[in-house]
């Protein structure tokens, strides 16, 4: 069953009148019809989390917006930036009228006057998409003036980055749209309070697969959705499977599938018959990397437990590697995406992410010393928790993992070289 | 030619302004136009953006600076990023990525000597099932091969050859 990938479903589900023909808009026609403070009680009945990364709760988030501010706005996510991530892209190449519909849906819960999709500048011909998508709706009455004829206006516009990480950080993400370098802000002021948020008014900031949601959650109701899923992580998921699995791709499923069914019976087990699985990601760059061993396959994908396996879901970024890749090289190249990404602003995240990478490229050179193995994990520690924003901690959580889960892979590299004979 | 007074980007730009509270706000999608025109992002381009959003033309560069999409140097005319972040080159993406280099003869971010294509390396660009991949003006292509790649090279080439002569 699909709430998000429908287009999988639907065949030409991303023309107006298809969606229109297959429940659209009775998400947006039924919150029209309620005030906006039974729209935020029932996205928080109904227990869906963020879908960025952080997994916080989304009604919660909404009512965080002061009702009394004249000026808000709603803020979407879609730099989808995230090593190992593009789930968001298939959502609004295939079913973009869902994610408008759910924009315009948080937009009357916290009455915004107008809604900023943020994507990153990689996805050019997806913004020019949802841009005709926006006209057509234009013409049909969903978006401007008196929307469904029920007094309520609003703007939608698309708004592109030009390739930073950084971005999809929500404080970041509001700088670069208001045309300053993309990096994060002190807070408080939080996005949601007046001073923070975009043009300093109050903002809700949603990933565009959290937003997606919305739609099912105001048609079907709090409980359809809460149905779904686990006790604590309601609804579906969109799982991004890549690396060494025969069939990668975007899977939807009920949160609380187990890593196993997701990788053996969605995507198809090992690329290759004979290499086994090593290790997984399951969060993309920025989450611990962990063995794919029994305990890891059989623990669901749910916010609740995989902390029980020292990891965490995130974004669901599952990046799977095989028995034949050294992690020491997938720590490198973690590393070597943070330091590109780092801003630069905060010092730990800035000098951390470049020292991190010249000595694991020590180390793969062959000429690290075991100290080195030790220095990667003092170095992270001293990077997290120092940073204004996440990515500081995001950079130095796999790497520490890698060190901790597979310390047998550096070793290799440090061990003493046998004194050649004659020496 | 200029892009300020262009008719070319007379209605986008108008567009770009409308949208934002703060004329500041349109300063990305301003740099895209002068990219556009251009074909990087010159001196020139910089001080027409500063201009028609009230800013100092250092304050510009320093945003096109901070975006690896606005380039301060001229490339090919067609430019292409191949990924090469861990879940690409867990499928082949750096191999691909060095043959690339070599059947082109260019060096990292190098240009070919007719000016035709230039290749570097990004970081994740969100197509990860689909390795390996590039970007080539913006646009994705996916689910690559060295004889795939070959083919469409020989056609990039044809096409701007075609457009040349036009």
């Amino acid at each position: 069953m699909y709430i998000l990938l429908r287009g999988r479903e639907i065949e030409d589900i991303d023309q107006i009148k298809v969606y229109e023909k297959n429940d659209g808009f009775s998400g947006l026609k039924k919150s029209l019809a309620m005030k906006p403070t039974e729209v935020i009680d029932q996205v928080k009945a109904s227990g869906l989390r963020g879908r960025g990364g952080a997994g916080f709760p989304t009604g919660v988030k909404w009512s965080f917006i002061p009702q009394s501010e004249p000026v808000k706005y709603v803020t979407i996510n879609a730099d989808e930036s995230e090593t190992g991530t593009f789930k968001d892209r298939e959502i609004m190449e295939t079913n973009p009228y869902q994610l408008l519909e759910g924009a315009l849906i948080c937009a009357y819960a916290i009455q915004a006057k107008a809604v900023y999709i943020y994507l990153r500048g990689e996805f050019w011909d997806v913004a020019h998409k949802l841009d005709d998508c926006i006209e057509e709706m234009r013409k049909k009455g969903y978006v401007g003036k008196n929307i469904m004829k029920s007094g309520f206006d609003c703007e939608i516009y698309t708004h592109l980055g030009a390739g930073a990480y950084i971005c999809g950080e929500e404080s970041a993400l509001l700088n670069s749209l208001e045309g300053y370098l993309g990096q994060p802000r002190v807070r408080p002021p939080f996005p949601a309070q007046k001073g923070g948020g975009l043009y300093k008014e109050a903002t809700v900031v949603n990933n565009v697969e959290t937003i997606a949601n919305c739609p099912f959650i105001m048609d079907k109701g709090a409980d359809a959705f809460k149905s779904i899923g686990t006790e604590q992580s309601a609804g579906t998921k969109i799982f991004c499977v890549s690396g060494h699995v025969k069939n990668p791709g975007n899977f939807e499923l009920p949160m609380g599938t187990t890593f196993r069914e997701l990788l053996y019976e969605h995507a198809g087990g090992p690329l290759h018959d004979d290499i086994p699985f090593k290790a997984m990601l399951p969060s993309g760059g920025s989450g611990p990397i962990v063995p794919l061993n029994d305990k890891v396959l059989d623990c669901p994908m749910s916010y609740e437990d995989t902390p029980k396996i020292d990891t965490i879901i995130g974004s669901a970024s599952i990046i799977i590697m095989d028995e034949s890749v050294d992690i020491t090289w997938v720590a490198s190249k973690v590393i070597k995406f943070f330091k590109h990404e780092s801003c630069g602003k905060c010092t730990p995240c800035r000098e951390g992410t470049y020292w991190l990478d010249k000595v694991v490229d020590r180390i793969m050179d062959g000429r690290g010393t075991p100290d080195d193995v030790k220095r990667i994990t003092d170095v992270a520690a001293n990077m997290q928790g120092t940073t204004l924003c996440a990515l500081g901690d995001f950079a130095a959580n796999p790497i520490i993992h890698t060190v901790k889960n597979f310390p047998d892979d550096f070793a290799k590299h440090v061990a003493p070289k046998e004194a050649a004979a004659g020496d | 030619m200029a892009i300020i007074g262009n008719p070319k980007y007379e209605e986008r730009i108008q567009r770009h302004l409308a949208k934002y509270e703060t004329k500041r706000s349109a300063v990305m999608p301003l740099l895209y136009i002068a990219q556009e025109e251009y074909g990087w992002v010159n001196q020139e381009g910089i001080e027409e953006v500063a201009q028609m959003l009230d800013l100092d033309p250092t304050q510009v560069k320093s945003i096109a600076g901070f975006y690896t999409m606005y380039s301060e140097k001229p490339k090919g005319k067609y430019w292409l990023q191949v990924c090469t972040d861990l879940p690409c080159a867990l499928k082949g993406a750096d191999d691909f990525h060095a043959w690339l280099k070599t059947e082109l003869g260019v060096e990292e971010g190098g240009t070919t000597e007719d000016g035709m294509f230039t290749v570097e390396h990004v970081m994740c660009l969100a197509a990860c099932d689909k390795a390996p991949m590039l970007q080539c003006n913006f646009h994705y292509v996916e689910n690559l091969d060295q004889d795939k790649m070959k083919d469409l090279l020989a056609k990039w080439r044809e096409e701007a050859t075609k457009l040349a002569n036009k």
